[in-house]
């Protein structure tokens, strides 16, 4: 049965469904409404909700419940999100499952508490020290947000890794009919390298730290790093494709901004131009396999994304290799679909600047 | 027949603490303690970073390297997804009563189930002898090359007596100092320990300890100086919860 369902209330009631039942998190817009529902509705389901004194403790405390067992969330926004990399750099090395969820706003610094993609550099790139990557999931719809959710706590398992979800402003505050799957109970026992006291097989305790120190000899430890991020790196890339096979112009565009995107490339194709749409749903690792597809017969791809500058757009000249890159950061407001088919029209007529 | 003290079956391998230092004998206490309860397979450490981090290779319990700082967030939260075992952090002053000042407090203030182990040894140690929340006044390090200033850096900080605001189950601050003070020291730690297993709430030890090495003492000036001039600003004894 379909529900009604705000963005960000959908997305904490699929983090219980996938069987999370530990949260700790610090209000901040306009991610709160996570904070809010899993404060009335996690204890009523069996689970520990905390507010904490800052994003520092919330997410050394799913870092704690993650090294239990548990399925822990924490989520966040922009400033807040730059707090959390500390805790994320920390799982990434002690190599615990966890989800961290930052619903991004707009801007540097304080910035402005509405919607925009301003944290792509810092989710993507690493923002916290030692040069770790995680995986990243961008929903573009609210029932992205629940399968999304449940997918980032599967993923988190199966590599055991931190997973981020990079929702944003929009899709967090937008209300769209749902569909949401059966619940699921985890066993927070069932993985042999959880804290639940030393056992006969581990006679000295069991070691819940930077991997480097106790499970590595000095040369077998960078192997086994590049190993870890190579795995991820080919099995989880996902993205969409939009009528890209006979493109000439791709638009590459991500969560809120995608929607308008499509938009654009039915309108195009209207007007009988070959417009096309990569729209990448893991952000790392990059979906470079859609663009290995496209290369060949791209003649430009135009970036589409809600911030300053372009973030996303160095990732796609990256791996857009040989074909000529645009972009269009759309800064405070949504991408307007008019002002992408006027970027379109004036590539076509080789009036754009490429910006790589 | 002379009666024969066996270390703890819980501390294998040998520490690497310097002469003097105070850390080996808190660690040799938790160790007898939860040996004592019969806790050695229900037991879960978290240590802070700092000095405590070399606690890993010696001590047979489960344990958590945390974030600097964070210890206590992470052992809150260990403790309420595994309620039945005993779960304490192991930290410094710098560690606990510095960078980790609000999820000390707020631990307290939420009075989080389990045990904060605090060895206050006035200086940072592992990066070589700073100043330190708890450096006492005119005490000299690297960064206080004229001893701490008052004026200019504020007074020694008092992290007990911050936690004694909350409504917490027990709290106390013992010294490493001498054997009288270690005995007590050790009954601390139990009533700790069994606070948390039975009533339940925060409860937390701050240890005064020797740091010869920062100090540029010997390990019996070290001692002297505790007796002479530490205690006298940090006092010892139960503060809250003794009575029972």
């Amino acid at each position: 049965m379909k529900r009604l369902m705000k963005g960000n209330n959908a997305l904490a009631e699929a983090a219980i469904l996938a069987g999370c039942r530990f949260f700790a998190g610090y209000p901040i817009t306009p991610q709160t409404e996570i904070l809010e529902y899993l404060a009335k509705n996690l204890p009523e389901r069996g689970g520990h909700f905390i507010q904490t004194e800052s994003e520092l403790a919330g997410v050394n405390m799913v870092l704690g419940a993650a090294a239990t067992g548990y399925r822990a969330m924490t989520s966040s926004a922009g400033p807040g999100f730059s707090l959390k990399q500390e805790g994320i750099s920390y799982m990434c090395s002690m190599e615990l499952p966890a989800v961290i969820v930052d619903v991004m706003r707009y801007g540097i610094g304080l910035g402005s508490i509405m919607l925009g993609q301003g944290d792509y550099f810092q989710a993507v790139k690493g923002g916290g020290h030692g040069g770790y990557k995680v995986p990243v999931y961008a929903p573009a719809s609210v029932q992205e947000n629940v399968d999304f959710t449940i997918r980032a706590f599967d993923t988190a398992e199966a590599y055991r890794t931190p997973v981020l979800i990079l929702s944003d402003g929009a899709i967090g505050q937008m209300a769209e009919s749902v569909e949401l799957p059966e619940g699921r109970e985890h066993d927070p026992d069932q993985y042999d390298w959880t804290l639940k006291g030393r056992d006969a097989a581990h006679p000295t305790g069991r070691k819940m730290t930077d991997r480097i120190y106790y499970d590595f000899k000095f040369h077998e430890y960078d192997p086994h790093i590049r190993e870890r991020y190579a795995k991820m790196e080919k099995e989880l890339q996902m993205w969409e494709e939009v009528e890209t096979e006979d493109a000439k112009i791709i638009l590459v565009s991500y969560g809120i901004s995608s929607r308008v995107c499509r938009e654009a490339v039915k309108t195009a194709r209207k007007k009988g131009w070959k417009v096309g749409m990569i729209r990448p749903i893991t952000l790392w690792p990059f979906p470079k396999k859609a663009f290995a597809k496209t290369n060949s017969h791209a003649e430009a791809y135009l970036t589409v994304e809600m911030n300053a500058c372009g973030q996303m757009v160095e990732d796609v000249a990256l791996y857009g290799r040989g074909v000529p890159i645009y972009s269009y950061p759309s800064g405070r407001s949504i991408a307007d679909p008019e002002a992408i088919l006027q970027k379109i029209e004036s590539i076509m007529n080789g009036e754009e600047k490429e910006v790589f | 027949m002379a009666a024969v003290k066996k270390a703890p079956s819980t501390i294998y391998g040998y520490n690497s603490f310097c002469p003097g230092c105070g850390h080996g004998i808190v660690i040799r206490l938790i160790a007898e303690v939860v040996e004592e309860m019969g806790l050695a397979e229900d037991a879960i450490g978290v240590l802070a970073v700092g000095c405590s981090c070399l606690t890993n290779r010696y001590l047979a319990l489960d344990l958590l390297q945390a974030a600097h700082g964070r210890a206590a967030a992470s052992a809150g939260a260990i403790k309420r997804c595994r309620p039945d075992k005993l779960v304490f952090t192991y930290q410094g002053d710098g560690d606990a009563a510095s960078i980790g000042i609000a999820e000390t407090l707020y631990s307290a203030q939420r009075n989080e189930n389990f045990t904060q182990i605090i060895v206050n040894n006035g200086v940072y140690g592992m990066t070589g002898g700073q100043m330190s929340p708890t450096s006492l006044v005119g005490q000299k390090t690297t960064t206080s090359v004229k001893g701490r200033d008052p004026e200019i850096m504020g007074m020694p900080l008092k992290i007990s007596e911050l936690i004694s605001h909350f409504d917490v189950s027990y709290l106390a601050r013992g010294s490493v100092h001498d054997a009288a003070h270690i005995r007590k020291t050790k009954t601390y730690i139990r009533k700790a320990f069994e606070t948390q297993m039975n009533q339940g709430g925060y409860t937390c030890v701050e240890i005064i300890s020797p740091c010869p090495t920062n100090w540029h003492l010997t390990p019996l000036q070290a001692v002297d100086r505790i007796e002479k001039e530490v205690l006298e600003y940090y006092p010892v004894g139960e503060i809250k919860g003794g009575a029972r």
